[in-house]
């Protein structure tokens, strides 16, 4: 390789690396945390069978998993302005991920709650526990342990999928690779780069994962 | 009379499980129900905690009529304290050691302040011989095991009256004795149970009276002895000679 390239290469990488920790990063965490508030609800809502919201519940999971993430993303940020509703870009990105990926993570909890055995809830209410005491200190916390690999591989999906957010021209580390190709035109260097720093993310997510794994397996497992 | 129910009646779709059922224990009674396989007698055990809504009964405890059919939560809530539940599968918490299966209802349930929590929980956990096991987790735990930490938790609430569902048909043989010497333990100290057992030594030995069902109905209520020395009914008699081809 030319000694062009490598320059460009060592100039781009602390800044796609920046982006990537300063925009990529918070803003896969925040829109996890976004899912995962949405998944629990949806799910608890679906596990309680609550009237009319169940219903609700099952249209938003219809229409989002019929649906590709990135048209979500354009229809929020370019169309809903004709309709005169406006967001701004980064606001909108959270948003769709955010909406985007709970319906998926829903399903997975919804699965995790239904996992864990009725009859520790009827044993629950014998001890005089009311639902609300049996869903946080019984339910709810088999159900995380459950779900866990179930989410965190929706954590590291997420890492990935916020690149969409460049095509409305959120600025984050994708957007900092075609920018910066724009102006060098040396997209194989560029575009590998920015893959090995997505790599370097989801590896060490993965690594993470595994690390809580066996600390959870360590805690008794619990899980049969 | 620490409990009498009367005309307890619940239907599943069509079917008929419980056509009437009349009920009554005094203080320390030891009464074990029998009957064929879906007569009815583990829905009358859920019916009178509540975990199945009957369709009519009154429930009478410590003077109170409460209805079976229209019960307010309060109502509910008010029989769940004074009773407690053993299940044929256990039913521990997954997530909780055996200490915390015990003290949860206490510290979370009743409020209580965490050390006299554990103080109660260690007391009971150690009637059944689990003392020793305090920080394992239930799939640590055997089957017998797991059913003697199930006891304790219900011990804990200081329940007034014990239901158990099977409590050792889940179990391996080798560890059905183990279970039973803990009830049996229990009927000696004057604890109050209504238990459906197809143990026929605890049914015979145990327990002070018999109540046997068929199809949803109270077919016949004697004494423990009677009832096998000179079961009234000819369907009892017909239950008693089937167990003994056994
Ligand atoms: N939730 C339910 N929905 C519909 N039918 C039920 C339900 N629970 C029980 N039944 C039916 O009611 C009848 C009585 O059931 P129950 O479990 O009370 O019998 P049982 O005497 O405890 O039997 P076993 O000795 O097998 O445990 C059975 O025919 C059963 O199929
Ligand atoms: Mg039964």
């Amino acid at each position: 390789m030319s000694e062009r390239i490598w320059g460009i290469v060592a100039d781009s990488f602390p800044k796609m690396l920046t982006y990537g920790l300063t925009v990529t990063l918070p803003l896969a965490a925040a829109s996890f945390l976004l899912a995962l508030i949405i998944a629990v609800l949806v799910a608890l809502i679906q596990y309680g069978n609550v009237p009319v919201l169940r219903r609700i519940c099952r249209f938003y999971i219809w229409l989002i998993r019929g649906t590709p993430l990135l048209v979500q993303l354009y229809l929020v940020y370019y169309g809903l302005p004709k309709a005169g509703i406006y967001f701004d870009k980064l606001l909108a990105a959270w948003l769709v991920l955010g909406f985007n990926e709970g319906a998926y993570m829903a399903e997975t909890m919804r699965g995790a709650l239904e996992s864990v055995s009725q009859g520790q809830m009827e044993a629950g209410y014998c001890v005089g526990l009311n639902f609300v005491q049996i869903m946080t200190h019984i339910v709810l916390p088999q159900a995380f342990r459950t779900a866990f690999p179930a989410l965190s591989n929706s954590l590291i999906s997420m890492v990935k999928e916020t690149s969409l957010a460049a095509t409305i021209a959120v600025e984050e580390m994708f957007r900092q690779a075609q920018i910066i190709n724009g102006r060098v035109y040396e997209s194989l260097a560029l575009y590998t780069e920015v893959a090995l720093i997505y790599l370097l993310f989801c590896t060490i997510l993965t690594w993470l994962q595994r690390l809580c794994e066996k600390h959870l397996a360590r805690r008794g497992g619990a899980i049969k | 009379m620490i409990l009498s129910a009367h005309n307890i009646r619940k239907r599943f779709a069509d079917l008929d499980v419980l056509k009437g059922i009349d009920l009554e224990m005094q203080q320390g009674d030891v009464v074990a129900i029998l009957g064929p396989s879906g007569s009815g007698k583990t829905t009358l055990l859920r019916c009178l905690n509540f975990l199945e809504r009957a369709d009519e009964g009154i429930l009478t405890m410590d003077g109170a009529d409460i209805d079976l059919h229209r019960a307010t939560h309060r109502e509910i809530v008010r029989v769940r304290r004074k009773t407690a539940f053993v299940f044929q599968n256990y039913n521990l918490f997954q997530n909780k050691t055996v200490l915390q299966n015990v003290t949860l209802g206490l510290t979370v349930g009743a409020r209580m302040r965490r050390d006299e929590a554990e103080a109660t929980a260690l007391e009971m956990l150690r009637k059944v011989g689990m003392a020793d096991r305090l920080k394992h987790y239930p799939s640590q735990l055997s089957g017998g095991q797991q059913q003697r930490v199930a006891i304790a938790r219900a011990l804990a609430t200081k329940p007034e009256i014990i239901y158990f569902d099977e409590p050792t048909s889940a179990l391996d043989p080798e560890l059905i004795g183990e279970v039973l010497s803990v009830m049996r333990d229990l009927a000696v100290e004057g604890m109050t149970m209504l238990v459906v057992t197809h143990e026929m030594d605890f049914a015979r030995n145990v327990s002070s009276s018999i109540l046997f069902m068929d199809g949803g109905e109270v077919i016949e209520r004697a004494p423990s002895r009677q009832f096998f020395e000179q079961p009234r009914e000819a369907r009892s008699q017909e239950f008693i000679r089937s167990i003994l081809q056994r």
